[in-house]
């Protein structure tokens, strides 16, 4: 499968603080990739350099074959993104934040409208279609995040923390919708700290700690290599990383 | 995506972002139709007809006029100052930090400059509409002369995408909403009594005038009076030249100081 997204020496400086401190991965077409590590590891950093939000301190990351330092439109025509900070348009009803999150893209109003009312089906939106958004609960809000997320059409769907919050039921939601998504062919990056959602949903994950990646590979060499095949996906985070608080 | 190509990273798309903003005042047309209506009547209840009483004649480039007159092109000038600086000064600064509307755009193909373009040209919107809601008012009253009276329209854009740039200036340096009351009591009210709004400035020390030839609503204010009274001479090309190239240097400085804002 061809690599979609080549990440090369990623650094991000905020001042003194190497938030991302020379990353290397690459994800291939069709792959569900996890980004895992304890508050303040750089998993936020590195998805905003992705999604150009935030320039990059040095090295490069292409998607699609296109630079975020040279084409950051072009990346980000074929992004989806779902952040971790809720920012949906508060002036706006449900509906309406679909439409007009479409424009941004150039999509036609016709087009937009039908493409909103098939991902609010698709996520179960109908019921408060002339909402405010502050008159949504949490995972409502997510659900809402991740149809928005899809309304350009992505080839590349990059969700931080996409289950944070959530209840049982709405988290399973979000899994199906990813799971979905990946047997139609969309690349994925996932930045998670429940570890059981890794384990579910990603290919391949890296570790990273302080900025740096600390362990790669798919859940199960993980698994073989640090337990000898016994036990989960945690206690690798756990051995890997530590058991101290982070962000403090 | 270094500063130098401020002007080259502007796109089309700025208009998505105007798109947005005129939506949201769409979605709360009431509270954003009435005010330009109804400030007006309040003011030549209050200044026309109140003060008005009492003052006689106001003197002005050689001929008398009725204060109500003298006053109600200060009224526009004003009106769209207020509310094109408004606009950018709390509404960018709510969406910056509170709403965090453009770390929702900034993803999508929309550059940080066609955000903030796209907030300038809202706020100078506006700043049109205020200016053409006080024309009417002041029209309805008999107080402008037809047709130089149309130039406040096309003036209303040029000035509100000027007073639009100061106010997104002023909330790319404000770290706190509280500290916008700075620019208001340093700038904006300064400039709303002393442009030559309420009084001529004909009467005041060399020095109140020179002070005043520097803040940019006198020249705004300038134009709008010549127009209103039927009175456009070649002398306003300076006060224009002043408003042309303040806009421009000004849109160029705000644009930088909040693009670095927005993505540190
Ligand atoms: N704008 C900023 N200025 C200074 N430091 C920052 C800024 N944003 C993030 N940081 C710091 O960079 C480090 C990485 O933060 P980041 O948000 O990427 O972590 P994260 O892995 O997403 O954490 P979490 O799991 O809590 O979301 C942290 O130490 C954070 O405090
Ligand atoms: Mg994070």
């Amino acid at each position: 499968m061809p690599t979609v997204i080549k990440v090369t020496g990623l650094r991000k400086n905020y001042g003194e603080l190497r938030a991302v401190d020379g990353i290397d991965f690459e994800i291939s077409r069709g792959e569900c990739f996890g980004l895992l590590g304890p508050n303040g590891a750089g998993k936020t950093t590195t998805v905003k350099m992705l999604t150009c939000a935030l320039p990059l301190s040095g090295g490069d990351i292409t998607v699609g074959g296109m630079s975020v330092n040279k084409d950051p439109r072009g990346v980000k025509y074929i992004l989806g993104v779902c952040p971790q900070e809720v920012n949906l348009d508060p002036d706006f009803s449900v509906l309406k934040n679909l439409i007009v999150y479409s424009r941004y893209f150039d999509i036609p109003y016709a087009e937009a409208k039908n493409r909103a009312e098939e991902l609010i089906n698709r996520f179960h939106l109908h019921d408060k279609l002339e909402r405010p958004i502050e008159d949504l609960s949490g995972g409502l809000k997510k659900r809402l995040l991740m149809a928005r997320a899809l309304i350009n059409r992505p080839k590349v769907l990059v969700l931080d923390e996409p289950t944070t919050g959530l209840d049982p039921q709405s988290r399973r939601q979000i899994w199906e919708e990813v799971r979905g998504m990946k047997s139609n062919g969309l690349t994925t990056l996932l930045t998670t700290h429940y570890i059981e959602e890794a384990e579910l949903l990603c290919d391949r994950l890296v570790i990273i700690d302080a900025g740096k990646i600390v362990e790669q590979g798919t859940p199960k060499e993980l698994i073989q290599k640090h337990l000898d095949g016994k036990g989960n996906l945690e206690d690798v985070f756990l051995k890997l990383t530590g058991k101290h608080l982070r962000d403090e | 995506m270094n500063n130098t190509c401020i002007i080259k990273n502007i796109s089309y798309r700025a208009w998505y972002m105007w798109r947005r903003n005129i939506d949201v005042s769409l979605v709360t047309w009431k509270t954003n139709v009435l005010p330009p209506l109804l400030e007006p009547v309040l003011y030549i209840l209050a200044f026309g007809v109140g003060l008005g009483a009492y003052v006689q004649k106001i003197s002005f480039d050689g001929r008398a006029y009725d204060y109500l007159t003298f006053l109600a092109p200060g009224m526009i000038a004003v009106g769209i100052m207020f509310h094109s600086v408004f606009d950018t000064m709390y509404g960018a600064f709510i969406r910056l930090r509170y709403q965090k509307t453009f770390d929702a755009v900034i993803t999508t193909p929309l550059s940080a400059e066609d955000i903030l373009a796209g907030e300038i040209l809202s706020g100078a919107t506006r700043g049109l509409f205020a200016g053409a809601a006080i024309l009417l008012i002041v029209t309805l009253f008999g107080l402008a002369a037809y047709p130089s009276s149309l130039l406040v329209l096309p003036l209303a854009v040029l000035a509100g995408l000027m007073f639009a740039s100061f106010g997104l200036l002023f909330a790319a340096l404000a770290p706190y909403i509280d500290n916008l009351n700075l620019p208001i009591f340093l700038f904006i009210n300064p400039m709303f009594l002393f442009s030559g709004t309420f009084f001529p400035l004909d009467g005041m020390p060399a020095w109140v005038k020179l002070a005043a030839n520097l803040l940019p609503l006198t020249h705004l204010v300038n134009i709008v009076r010549a127009a209103t009274f039927d009175r456009l001479h070649a002398g306003l090309l300076w006060d224009l030249l002043y408003i042309v190239v303040l806009t421009g240097a000004v849109a160029y400085l705000s644009m930088t100081k909040m693009k670095a804002r927005l993505i540190k």
